[in-house]
């Protein structure tokens, strides 16, 4: 009687995107925030054209994960309050199903916000961001923490204070990506031979990989009780 | 599988951080019954239709839904069960129709049966003009109403209700119990806790009443349910 | 003052015989690595007398990796079976662990001072280390923060499993960042590595013993003890609500 996997996952997927093109609340705020941290982080590290190639893949990828907060917070703050997370478990559908439909939306967020980083980026300091590798490496790795961060935002969406709670949670656990990504950024924008930052992305692609499984595994208790 | 209960619930227990809430519950209620769950604020009603659904945990006993234990076998019995809960379980940002469109599909009921069942029922609660304003406009009476249209979407056999007539106007109640009837004579079973003792719709032939997280009556409905409440509550 | 009953809960149950003897070995042991590391041990030629708090600074990284390591089997177990006893074992070594690690990053600190010339640098060891410590300090702000016990037992042991990347990345992270300053005493040293110096026989003699005792009864008795203390605590919470009128 179950509802099949890929149903249930467009149909997750669809509503979130339709509630979304209608507000737009959660794709705007995240970009305005990403653009803010962006000059912010200008200002505070004065970054200009000379700006060294890891300094700006760091600054892409903090702005990134910042504003992935911002949006994963809201998007499951939106199924809990209205209770609408009970309607889902009550539904004949399979916890990985509910899993795979938020994470895709949350993906699909964060990704709108890191296309519209890219080119602005490549703009302001002079680089490439806007190379084929850039670009896989940015869809892993935003892959990646968007998994453990829909993970972890339908657990701090749970607690008492929940807004603060969750980047308190993510933040330590993303270090992974973060780290890879950036050391693969970095060798990208650098024009280093291949052979010197393929490595990072390999890594990065397996760090995404063991943490799909653990979500995908453990989501489950995380939603029930 | 006719013979037993459909649902049957044996020395439930559920305390939350060392607070009881309910206290040890037995009892059985058949397919087509109807019963009205009765009982004081906090006396555990929620906790135990929450319990029902399999959204929740039992401290220890069991509760078993057509011999399915809840909530480890939950997912044979989930599409056969509907819920109203306190919340309305709704998108604000999405209309009515889209709610039900949406919950059609994770129900995973076909696209021509889906439209009509969808359009039905937005008929049948009054929203049929409203159909396509977003839910987050909506008043809590026709909030509720929309709920009451998802919890009906999937033809349950099995219907919870908690405190379904919140929120409604007399015309609200009247369709509630309308859809009600029509559900218990197409074979629902129904349980539906309600603080209106004066309303009492027709097909209810059950009553448990609950006091402190613990049963204390259950039998017959008769009519001055006030009186049954005060009665049960007081000798226990 | 009222007299407790003997089966009251609050009258601590007697300590298992067991758990005596490995708080006796832990006591003993530790004095007897004290002796062996500040005394026994030959001083470094290059490094002096500082380097002997190498024999509890990574001794207490290991500690810290056990106690860690108990958190994820607990939340594994828990999740499988349910049973509240592994989700005691999870939180006993979040805390135990926490204090292991406090203790790795301080005495790391201590011996930086001189040879580093600096208390602290933004290594990535070090960095990593530090991280490890406040993702377990979010894993106790988390727990605090969830009031349904149920829930707060199952959503903690999910936290649990993934806090322990933190401990694998301080592991491994000399390997896979190799610009670091941070000292390797088995296998080779990076290329920049200051501090460095040689595990010989005599490293070893006062190394081994410390290690077998931190890695093992050190931590595992520490969380016996917490573990026990946990159970104390819930029996005061279910009596306070029994007053209360529950």
């Amino acid at each position: 009687m179950k509802t099949p996997f890929v149903a249930a996952v467009r149909a997750i997927v669809s509503k979130d995107l339709r509630a979304e093109w209608r507000s737009r609340e959660l794709v705007s705020a995240m970009a305005l925030f990403s653009l803010l941290t962006v000059l912010v982080f200008s200002f505070a590290l004065e970054l200009d054209k000379s700006a060294r190639e890891a300094v700006i893949s760091g600054v892409l990828w903090v702005s990134l994960i910042f504003a992935s907060l911002l949006g994963f917070n809201r998007s499951l703050s939106l199924e809990h309050d209205q209770g609408s997370l009970d309607a889902l478990l009550l539904a004949p559908v399979s916890r990985s199903a509910l899993f795979v439909g938020k994470l895709l939306g949350n993906f699909t967020f964060t990704m709108l916000v890191a296309l519209m980083l890219l080119p602005l980026m490549t703009a302001l300091y002079g680089v490439n961001l806007l190379d084929g590798w850039a670009l896989l490496t940015t869809v892993v790795g935003v892959f990646g923490f968007s998994a453990i961060g829909t993970l972890l935002a339908t657990l701090a969406v749970q607690t008492r204070s929940r807004e603060a709670l969750l980047p308190i949670a993510l933040l330590p656990v993303c270090l992974p990506f973060l780290l890879t990504a950036v050391r693969a950024t970095k060798g990208i924008l650098g024009g280093a031979p291949q052979s010197e930052w393929q490595v990072w992305l390999q890594l990065l692609a397996t760090i995404t990989s063991i943490y799909m499984v653990l979500c995908l595994l453990l989501y489950r208790f995380v939603l029930e009780e | 599988m006719s013979r037993r209960g459909l649902i049957e619930v044996k020395q439930l227990h559920k305390h939350f951080a060392w607070v009881p809430a309910l206290r040890g519950l037995d009892f059985v209620v058949q397919r087509g019954e109807c019963a009205l769950l009765l009982g004081a604020n906090g006396s555990g009603k929620s906790t135990l239709l929450r319990l029902l659904c399999g959204l929740s945990r039992a401290s220890s006993g069991s509760i078993r839904i057509g011999g399915w234990l809840l909530p480890e076998e939950a997912p044979a019995v989930r599409a056969q069960i509907g819920l109203l809960a306190h919340r309305p379980l709704l998108y604000a940002n999405l209309t009515a129709r889209e709610n039900l469109d949406f919950f059609a599909a994770l129900y995973n009921i076909a696209p021509a049966e889906r439209t009509r069942r969808r359009d039905d029922l937005l008929q049948q609660v009054g929203l049929a003009a409203r159909a396509d304003g977003l839910v987050r406009d909506f008043s809590r009476g026709m909030q509720q109403r929309l709920s009451l249209a998802r919890a009906l979407l999937h033809q349950p056999d099995l219907l919870l209700l908690d405190e379904p007539y919140t929120g409604l106007d007399e015309a609200g109640c009247a369709i509630l119990d309308g859809l009600l009837a029509a559900a218990s004579a197409g074979g629902c079973t129904i349980i539906m806790s309600t603080h209106q003792l004066e309303r009492m719709p027709s097909m209810v032939d059950r009553a448990l009443i609950l006091s402190d997280g613990s049963l204390v009556y259950a039998g017959q409905a008769n009519k001055d349910l006030a009186a049954l409440v005060r009665q049960a509550t007081n000798s226990a | 003052m009222t007299q407790l009953k003997s089966d009251s809960p609050l009258v601590a149950s007697p300590q298992p015989r067991l758990l005596r003897a490995l708080t006796m070995l832990t006591a003993l042991g530790f004095a007897g690595c004290l002796v062996l590391g500040l005394l026994v041990a030959g001083t470094d030629i290059q490094q002096g007398q500082v380097q002997r708090i190498f024999y509890i600074h990574m001794p207490a990284f290991f500690g810290a990796f056990t106690a860690f390591g108990a958190t994820v089997l607990g939340g594994l177990v828990y999740l499988w079976r349910g049973s509240e006893a592994w989700d005691r074992i999870a939180l006993a070594g979040v805390e135990v662990g926490l204090a292991f690690a406090l203790i790795n990053l301080l005495t790391g600190a201590i011996w930086a001072r001189p040879i580093w010339n600096t208390w602290w640098t933004w290594d990535p060891r070090l960095t990593s280390a530090a991280v490890m410590c406040l993702t377990y300090a979010a894993y106790l702000m988390l727990r605090a923060g969830i009031e349904n016990p149920g829930r707060r037992r199952s959503l903690m042991s999910v936290y649990g499993i993934f806090a322990f990347v933190s401990v694998l990345l301080t592991l491994f992270i000399i390997r896979i960042v190799p610009d670091t300053i941070h000292p390797v005493i088995v296998g080779a040293s990076p290329q920049n590595a200051q501090g460095s110096f040689e595990a010989t026989s005599g490293v070893l003699l006062a190394l081994l013993p410390s290690m077998i005792l931190w890695l093992t009864v050190m931590p595992i008795t520490l969380m016996w003890h917490r573990y026990r203390l946990a159970l104390r605590q819930e029996a005061v919470d279910a009596l306070k609500l029994k007053a209360l009128g529950g």
